[in-house]
């Protein structure tokens, strides 16, 4: 652990801002202007407001966090290349080389999960052979897998708009999308905390999951040929997907995060691996924050889905199969985060208990899309 | 807690109020949640009968699986998550606001000196109160100082207080939530159910005969309800439906459906359904037109109505029954309307017709097979007859989904009582460069449609289709159809008559064999009458002469509805042989009859589901509360911090506390205790 040597930490936070935070909020306002003059007049109020909400909190996020500074300059630059290569023409995709090989919607979702396994083998050998090198290496794997999936996204809302004005909408509205939001989201989340541990030991387990995660998107992909844009249908037209959907994933992402760590806690509480992975302490501290941010966002984005109920289906709580899931994922991090705040508890269990809370929240993601029927069947088998 | 003996009453309040019961309360509402899940809810209760046998069904519907999220069981977890929440605000409250309150600047050394966070530092010089205080303040500590004796004073500092608030505000939150809950539930009808005053109407009656009992007035607070409205028809109610039946809610407006209609994408995909309606108050006589859509709903005097669903509203629809079995070639004029049942007649069969949807647009992707299935055939050496016909329909895999037109959906039930369905479609249907009439049938509706097709002849009809087949089943016509054939295929050659008898005699035994029961009853009868080894020669030549034979009877067909012959090219030919697969298929039709939709007056009717739910801001300023409640508890750290001076010189002791000590605190801790060296050093 470090110590932060400078006298007043707290109230000089704006004061230890550099020039690059400044130049970095900036541009970012700027962009969001230039935004707003060219196309403020065909948004609804709701696309303003979420347009300053993402600036302000883009601008947060990079003071805060500053690794974040150079990943949006890098989605914003490169995502603004790829739009300006298509001319307006959707076929482009197929015909200039940037964009086929390297960063055509599809084509950088391949690039991300290629980079997200050869992350994964990385922070392994990183583990296996101790070498500090392996694991820094995953680590700029990871954040390029992350950069080249945002790049993926953006172009593909893009594309959407090709294939018609009214067919244009945010990618995050089937079970191919909401994947590859779901291991970019967990990779922050894990990259977050490997920055602010200085410990890269874990990347080893959440990249295994985001792996996992890969390989069901490009089965999803190529064998149930989901990887399509497919027009939204009028359940989904709604300015609330675009709150709930990532909400709700910020809350799966940390929960994978947390069990992981509790996947290592048991391996280290066993006495395995003990050299080579973080302090139990260390772990628990870790598996604590994922379940309480998991925890807080699950909250909002229930809430969300539930003011969106009210709006769509007639009713804010309706005991669908997934919101029901979703109550019984709450309540299973609710009972967890009672055990360990209010009776102080510690050790094996409640790291089970986070692992079994990945199985219930799995279920709650994807296995009610498998075997249930309601009214959330956006994402089928 | 102090210990002391417990009445009964105090054991049950520790009880109910303790974490344990909480933690139980919350596994037991998460078990019991997913029943509901996994067992699917308000389905008809004939359908839970028959999954279930009649004593299971009982058993599940006393328990009220059914509807386990309002039955009486799961409402008393819920009033018991209520009660425990709130007997633990009531224990905990005044502990927590004193904690919050106070500063501890009583705390004794003693008690400090047993901290596992604490430092001393001996200083010579006098260090002053204020000195340390502004340090405190400027980290946004408050403090309160406390003198001591021999000169000393106790500093207590404190900061992120509000952390409590947060357990207080979340634990709100559960009650307010499960409260406004319980207002949008059903409880009062419940009690007015049990104690008689109302109760569930079972038989489909006119709403008008509905008993009072089992209606509901528009002065009803909190209702859910449905209700389908066919377009240019109006209603001043919905149903809700209870357990095995319904109740009539009542409407303080009444409300006319205009039109229904759904906007496409240029893929086809729907991306619209809406619902113009008129809204006539009852009170105050005025009436105002409004579209609702999905996503958005209109909101009436304190009724929110929303777009549910749509179905049809009875279309009427026009037919030409084709005869498949009859030598007659002309179609019989037929009429229905959707939701209604119509009376056929097949010589001394009777059938009723049962129409149930109509539907204007198709969306299909025919490569993903699932219109382009063909008629369910035996398998075996069907096979191997059908392999020699080129139809790259199953092998050809596409994408393209497009719409493919209306379509009529019906039963046909015979005097017995047994049904088989129908999907029938008004337009030819595309497939691989030719045009059929498409024609699903299924003997039970947990199968898929099997489509039969009709070949569409060159003036896009159905009639081309419908000579052949009547020259094919007419038994006077195969001699004609026979002879015709010797004679084009042994043209320009002397062959003895004995042997061009023979000829004729075995076209129209294979006529014969086929207009039984096509490719299969032929195939059957070869492989009865050939050896194994010899089969495969034969089917060829079987079906060589079936379909010249098929030409011949196509010519003939023609000629007797007064057109020109066709000419001998591809085209041609591959009608006669899509015909007859058609006509082959026909026998595993499950019905003689066809009928081909060929008019239709489309009349639709939306589904709306209206509720009235005077919990909900209850419940959303819950959910408010719940959100600052847990961020207050998650993201404010409660820290303490004692520093007993000596304002004149001498020791300086410093402890400090978190109500968690995580990997943050003692980082904490580091800094403050270098920090505050670094301070009096100076």
């Amino acid at each position: 652990m470090e110590l932060v040597h400078s006298p007043d930490e707290q109230a000089s936070f704006l004061k230890k801002l550099s020039w690059v935070d400044w130049l970095y909020a900036v541009s970012l306002i700027a962009g969001a202007a230039v935004v707003y003059s060219r196309y403020g007049g065909s948004m609804v109020l709701f696309a303003k407001g979420i347009l300053s909400l993402v600036t302000g909190l883009l601008v947060i996020e990079g003071w805060y966090w500053k690794p974040v500074r150079l990943l949006v300059a890098v989605i914003a630059a490169v995502g603004l290349f790829a739009v300006s290569l298509y001319h307006g023409d959707l076929a482009r995709a197929e015909q200039v080389f940037w964009l086929k090989y390297l960063i055509s919607s599809q084509s950088a979702i391949m690039w991300m999960s290629a980079l997200f396994v050869l992350a994964t083998g990385a922070y392994w050998l990183g583990l296996i052979a101790r070498s500090a090198f392996a694991a820094k290496v995953g680590s700029s794997l990871t954040w390029s897998a992350v950069a080249m999936g945002l790049i993926g996204l953006l172009v593909r809302w893009y594309e959407s708009y090709l294939m018609g004005h009214d067919i244009g909408h945010i990618p995050i509205s089937n079970l191919y999308e909401v994947f590859i939001l779901f291991a970019i989201v967990t990779s922050l989340i894990y990259l977050f905390y490997e920055g602010r541990y200085r410990n890269r030991q874990l990347g080893a387990f959440v990249l295994t999951v985001i792996s996992a995660a890969v390989a069901f998107l490009l089965w999803y992909g190529f064998d149930r040929h989901a990887a399509g844009i497919e027009p939204l249908v009028p359940a989904l037209q709604s300015y609330w997907m675009k709150l709930h959907v990532p909400t709700n994933f910020i809350g799966y992402g940390a929960f994978t995060v947390a069990a992981m760590a509790g996947a290592a806690y048991l391996l280290v509480n066993k006495g395995w691996l003990t050299d080579r992975l973080p302090k139990e302490e260390i772990l628990d501290d870790l598996m604590y924050k994922s379940i309480a941010i998991g925890f807080a966002f699950f909250t909002i984005a229930t809430i969300l889905g539930s003011l969106w109920a009210a709006e769509a289906w007639g009713g804010y709580w309706s005991w669908d199969p997934k919101e029901t899931w979703a109550l019984i994922v709450w309540l299973n991090y609710a009972a967890w985060l009672h055990l360990r705040m209010i009776k102080g508890l510690r050790g094996p269990v409640l790291a089970w208990w986070a692992i079994g809370g990945l199985l219930v929240t799995s279920f709650a993601f994807l296995g009610v899309n498998m075997f249930l029927s309601g009214l959330h069947s956006y994402g089928h088998l | 807690m102090p210990k002391h003996r417990h009445s009964p009453v105090q054991s049950l309040y520790e009880l109910l109020s303790s974490m344990r019961f909480a933690i139980s309360l919350l596994s037991v509402l998460a078990i019991a949640s997913i029943i509901g899940t996994v067992l699917q809810q308000h389905k008809p209760y004939s359908d839970y009968e028959f999954e279930f046998g009649r004593f299971w069904f009982a058993a599940f519907g006393k328990l009220g699986l059914y509807d386990v999220y309002h039955a009486w069981w799961f409402i008393v977890i819920l009033l018991f998550l209520v009660l425990s929440t709130s007997l633990c605000i009531y224990r905990n409250l005044p502990l927590m606001l004193r904690e919050m309150r106070s500063f501890r600047e009583h705390a004794t050394e003693t008690s400090l000196r047993h901290f596992a966070h604490k430092a001393e530092w001996h200083v010579a010089r006098p260090v002053s109160v204020a000195l340390l205080t502004e340090y405190l303040a400027r980290r946004g500590y408050r403090y309160k100082t406390n003198p001591r004796g021999e000169g000393r004073v106790l500093i207590a500092a404190k900061k992120g207080s509000y952390r409590r608030l947060g357990y207080i505000f979340a634990h709100l939150a559960i009650v307010v939530i499960c409260l406004g809950g319980l207002i949008d539930g059903n409880i009062p009808l419940k009690v007015e159910e049990v104690l008689g005053i109302k109760a569930i109407e079972n038989n489909n009656i006119p709403v008008n005969q509905v008993p009072e009992k089992s209606r509901l007035s528009s002065a009803n607070l909190s209702f859910r309800g449905n209700v389908v409205i066919p377009e240019g028809q109006g209603v001043d109610f919905i149903f809700i439906s209870q357990g095995s039946g319904y109740l009539v809610q009542e409407l303080p407006f009444s409300i006319k459906l205009i039109k229904f209609f759904i906007k496409h994408y240029p893929t086809g995909q729907p991306r619209t359904f809406a619902s113009t309606v008129e809204i006539t108050d009852k009170a105050t006589g005025r009436s105002f037109t409004h579209t609702i859509t999905v996503n958005h709903p209109l909101i009436y005097r304190g009724v929110a109505i929303y777009q549910a669903s749509f179905q049809d509203g009875g279309s009427h629809l026009t037919f030409q029954g084709w005869n498949l079995f009859s030598p007659e070639p002309k179609p019989f004029p037929f009429h229905g309307a959707v939701n209604q049942d119509a009376e056929l007649s097949n010589g001394n069969m009777k059938y009723s017709v049962e129409f149930t949807d109509f539907r204007l647009f198709n969306v299909e992707n025919l490569g993903g097979g699932s219109a382009a299935a063909a008629v369910a055939k035996p398998q075996g050496f069907w096979s191997a007859v059908k392999g020699m016909f080129g139809d790259g329909l199953d092998k050809e895999k596409s994408k393209d989904s497009h719409n493919i037109g209306p379509s009529v959906h019906f039963k046909l039930r015979n005097a017995q009582g047994q049904a088989v369905e129908y999907d029938n479609y008004l337009a030819p249907v595309q497939i691989n460069g030719r045009s059929f009439f498409l024609s699903g049938e299924r003997a039970s509706p947990a199968q898929p449609f099997s489509y039969i097709r009709f070949p569409v002849d060159e003036n896009q009809s159905i009639g081309g289709y419908m000579r052949l087949r009547a020259m094919l089943i007419n038994s006077a016509k195969w001699h004609e159809i026979a002879e015709r054939f010797a004679r084009h295929a042994l043209q320009g050659q002397s062959i003895a008559p004995e042997m061009e008898k023979k000829f004729v005699s075995s076209t129209e035994r294979v006529l014969q064999i086929f207009a039984r029961g096509g490719y299969d009853t032929l195939a059957r009868f070869i492989e009865k009458s050939v050896p194994a080894k010899d089969r495969e020669k034969a089917v060829r030549t079987y079906l060589k002469v079936l379909e010249n034979a098929a030409f011949e009877a196509y010519q003939l067909s023609r000629a007797g509805a007064g057109l020109p012959p066709a000419k001998v090219d591809r085209r041609s030919v591959q009608f006669v042989r899509d015909s007859l697969t058609a006509f082959s298929d026909s026998f595993f039709y499950g019905s003689p009859v066809y009928l081909q939709l060929t008019r239709f007056k489309q009349v639709q009717a939306t589904g709306l589901q209206m509720t009235r739910s005077p919990g909900k801001n209850v419940v959303f300023s819950g959910s408010l509360l719940l959100v600052l409640g847990v961020f207050f508890m998650f993201y404010i750290r409660e820290r303490r911090i004692w520093l007993l001076v000596k304002p004149d010189g001498g020791d300086i002791f410093f402890a400090m506390s978190s109500n968690r000590k995580a990997l943050d605190f003692e980082r904490e801790f580091e800094q403050h205790r270098y920090h505050l060296a670094e301070l009096i050093k100076e």
